[in-house]
């Protein structure tokens, strides 16, 4: 029920938004919120911290941008494309992290992240530290203009829709709560009869590829591949985000996203103290406010019932 | 190619791999006793850099006080500071997050890295300032018959070592060591031995710290100090400390030190793969013994 009303509520939001706001800022925001969510659905439901999605957020975006750049491909079919490289990059990373618990397995996909991020700095086609420039937004299906920031953002706010459709449903289903059976008790749910690692490497592809759609959009809406997007500290945003709007809850991340990213645009000005600002937001929510702006709703509406 | 060149090569390596054994060392004793994985560490290498550069250069033009710290004073000094903001940390923050998941420390400790870093980025520049205050005794080149190598770099080599190795014998062959092994086992028991377990957890993670302090110490003269020298470097110390397993503390000690050897020699015969190939062999380890080298399977 209230899931229903928030969802409504995100909706209206989100059509009117360019109405009232800045659209490539809220473009900006729609694409870091759906990659929250992707990274939500491992931390928040299956339990697994990667400090490595960066690599599919930054991994995508290069390859979107160079296949619409270079092979003349439309919007869509690059976003197709980005994402469908993080389906692999995904599966790669996700069989071997899986190997890991635990600590290590935040520290072995932070690695692998690594290599991608070393990989877009001395690759021929990336522009190294400059990035991947001059992106063309295309036309999409052949006859709508995505210069026109109207319909970009339009496409963008489509997008969001069906990756967050696709996280929704996950975790609404038979699959999403083994996982949460598997968060709770990896042990237990392996005793089960749940094949414990078939469940965690699903789950990992299918944030991977959702944070990869995330990231290729932001290409195209932003023309340009970043080296930021794949950088650590990229990572370490998300894992902010997720963490100040509510870790597994739905919302969340939404939440999160658009609260650190209108702070960081906010304080721009501020230099380096943004750093020392979001650091600080970070020791603060891990002391003290480990629900989340979501989850602290949550809990006292439920109190409220009682 | 000729021999010297591998030689030359492969002693830098051994310059990088004192570095990656002194902070994975740090690193697994950390994890030994509390379970978690200090992201900060990297952190508190670039601290250690920045106190003995602000110590040298910076105290009469920022504090009015014309006092210069030499290096010889921040190799003892800087580790103490340093591990006072370990002790710190630990007591008014990783302590309350103990009962949590592990992930919690990681992440606190992320925090705590995003802050040091930001406040040495306002003041000084990403690209590196120079430490000037390289003592004269180890300035100059040394022959060592087949080449000739910078004297400061093989003082940095040999101290490292020396650190690591009489961290070892500390921890496995003391008697205080044993009682840091035995609260590594089994805590609860320990303490109810008499032993005051959550001071020892404090000063583990203060030297753990120290360590990483020193490291910085000693890298300051050889490479320029800037905010994200420690961000860098502590990734691939992670990769590192899966390879060798956390289980051991020799075996952390190794592993960087055969790692930097690695990368080393990656760079005298294919240099692109010079910053990939630890992370790479990390891939390797994680197919065919995913415990790690050292590691024990748990």
């Amino acid at each position: 029920m209230t899931n229903r009303i928030l969802f409504i509520l995100m909706l209206v939001a989100g059509l009117t938004a360019p109405f009232f706001a800045y659209p490539v800022f809220v473009m900006d925001l729609l694409c870091f919120a759906l990659f929250a969510c992707a990274f939500n659905l491992l931390l928040g439901y299956a339990g697994l911290l990667s400090f490595g999605h960066a690599a599919f957020f930054g991994g995508a975006a290069y390859i979107t941008g160079y296949v619409t750049k270079e092979w003349g491909f439309s919007p869509l079919l690059g976003i197709l494309a980005g994402t469908g490289f993080t389906l692999v990059l995904g599966s790669i990373f996700g069989f071997l992290a899986i190997r890991r618990q635990g600590i290590y397995f935040a520290m072995v996909t932070l690695a692998l992240a690594q290599i991608i991020y070393f990989l877009a700095l001395q690759m021929p086609f990336t522009g190294g530290e400059n990035g991947l420039q001059g992106i063309p937004r295309g036309e999409l299906f052949g006859f709508i203009d995505l210069n026109n920031s109207l319909a970009m953002y339009y496409f963008v706010f489509a997008i969001f829709l069906i990756g967050f459709g696709i996280i929704y449903r996950t975790i609404y289903s038979p699959f999403g709560v083994v996982l949460e059976a598997i968060r709770e008790n990896e042990s237990r749910a392996l005793s089960l009869g749940y094949d414990v690692d078939r469940f965690k490497l699903l789950a990992f592809i299918i944030s991977a590829t959702v944070a990869g759609l995330a990231g290729a959009t932001k290409a195209i809406v932003f023309q340009f591949a970043a080296l930021t997007n794949a950088h650590w500290q990229t990572s370490g945003e998300v894992i902010l985000m997720t963490l100040v709007g509510g870790l597994g809850t739905v919302f969340g991340p939404v939440v999160g996203a658009i609260t650190v990213g209108a702070l960081s645009h906010e304080l721009s000005s501020f230099g380096s103290w943004v750093q020392v600002i979001l650091g600080t937001i970070f020791v603060v929510c891990v002391m003290v406010f480990r629900r989340g702006i979501v989850g602290e709703i949550q809990r006292l509406a439920t109190r409220k019932k009682d | 190619m000729s021999i010297q060149v591998i030689l030359a090569q492969a002693l830098l390596g051994l310059n990088v791999g004192v570095f990656y054994a002194m902070l994975s060392l740090g690193l697994a004793v950390i994890f030994g006793l509390l379970n978690i994985i200090n992201f900060a560490h990297g952190a508190m290498y670039m601290l250690g850099a920045f106190l003995a550069l602000i110590g040298y250069s910076f105290l009469e033009q920022w504090f009015g006080v014309s006092v210069q710290i030499g290096f010889w004073a921040s190799l003892v000094l800087v580790p103490l500071l340093v591990g006072l903001l370990g002790v710190l940390i630990e007591r008014f923050l990783l302590r309350r997050l103990y009962e949590l998941d592990h992930i919690y420390g990681l992440l606190l400790t992320f925090g705590i890295t995003l802050i040091l870093q930001g406040l040495f980025s306002n003041y000084f520049n990403v690209s590196g300032t120079p430490y000037p205050g390289q003592p004269e005794s180890l300035s100059g080149v040394m022959n060592l018959g087949f080449m000739y190598f910078p004297t400061y770099r093989l003082f940095a080599i040999v101290f490292s070592l020396v650190v690591c190795f009489a961290t070892w014998f500390f921890i496995e062959h003391t008697k205080l060591g044993s009682r840091l092994r035995a609260g590594v086992e089994n805590p609860d028991l320990t303490q109810a031995f008499g032993l005051n377990v959550p001071l020892m957890i404090t000063l583990t993670f203060a030297f753990g710290a120290g360590l990483a302090g020193l490291a910085g110490v000693l890298a300051a003269p050889m490479y320029s100090v800037s905010p994200l020298m420690g961000a860098d470097l502590i990734i691939v110390v992670f990769a590192v400390v899966v390879i060798g397993g956390m289980g051991s503390i020799m075996g952390a000690i190794l592993s960087g030190l055969a790692l930097g050897l690695i990368e080393g020699l990656t760079k005298v015969f294919y240099p692109p793969a010079a910053s990939t190939v630890i992370f790479f062999l990390m891939v390797l380890v994680l197919l065919f013994r995913p415990a790690g080298l050292f590691g024990k399977e748990k």
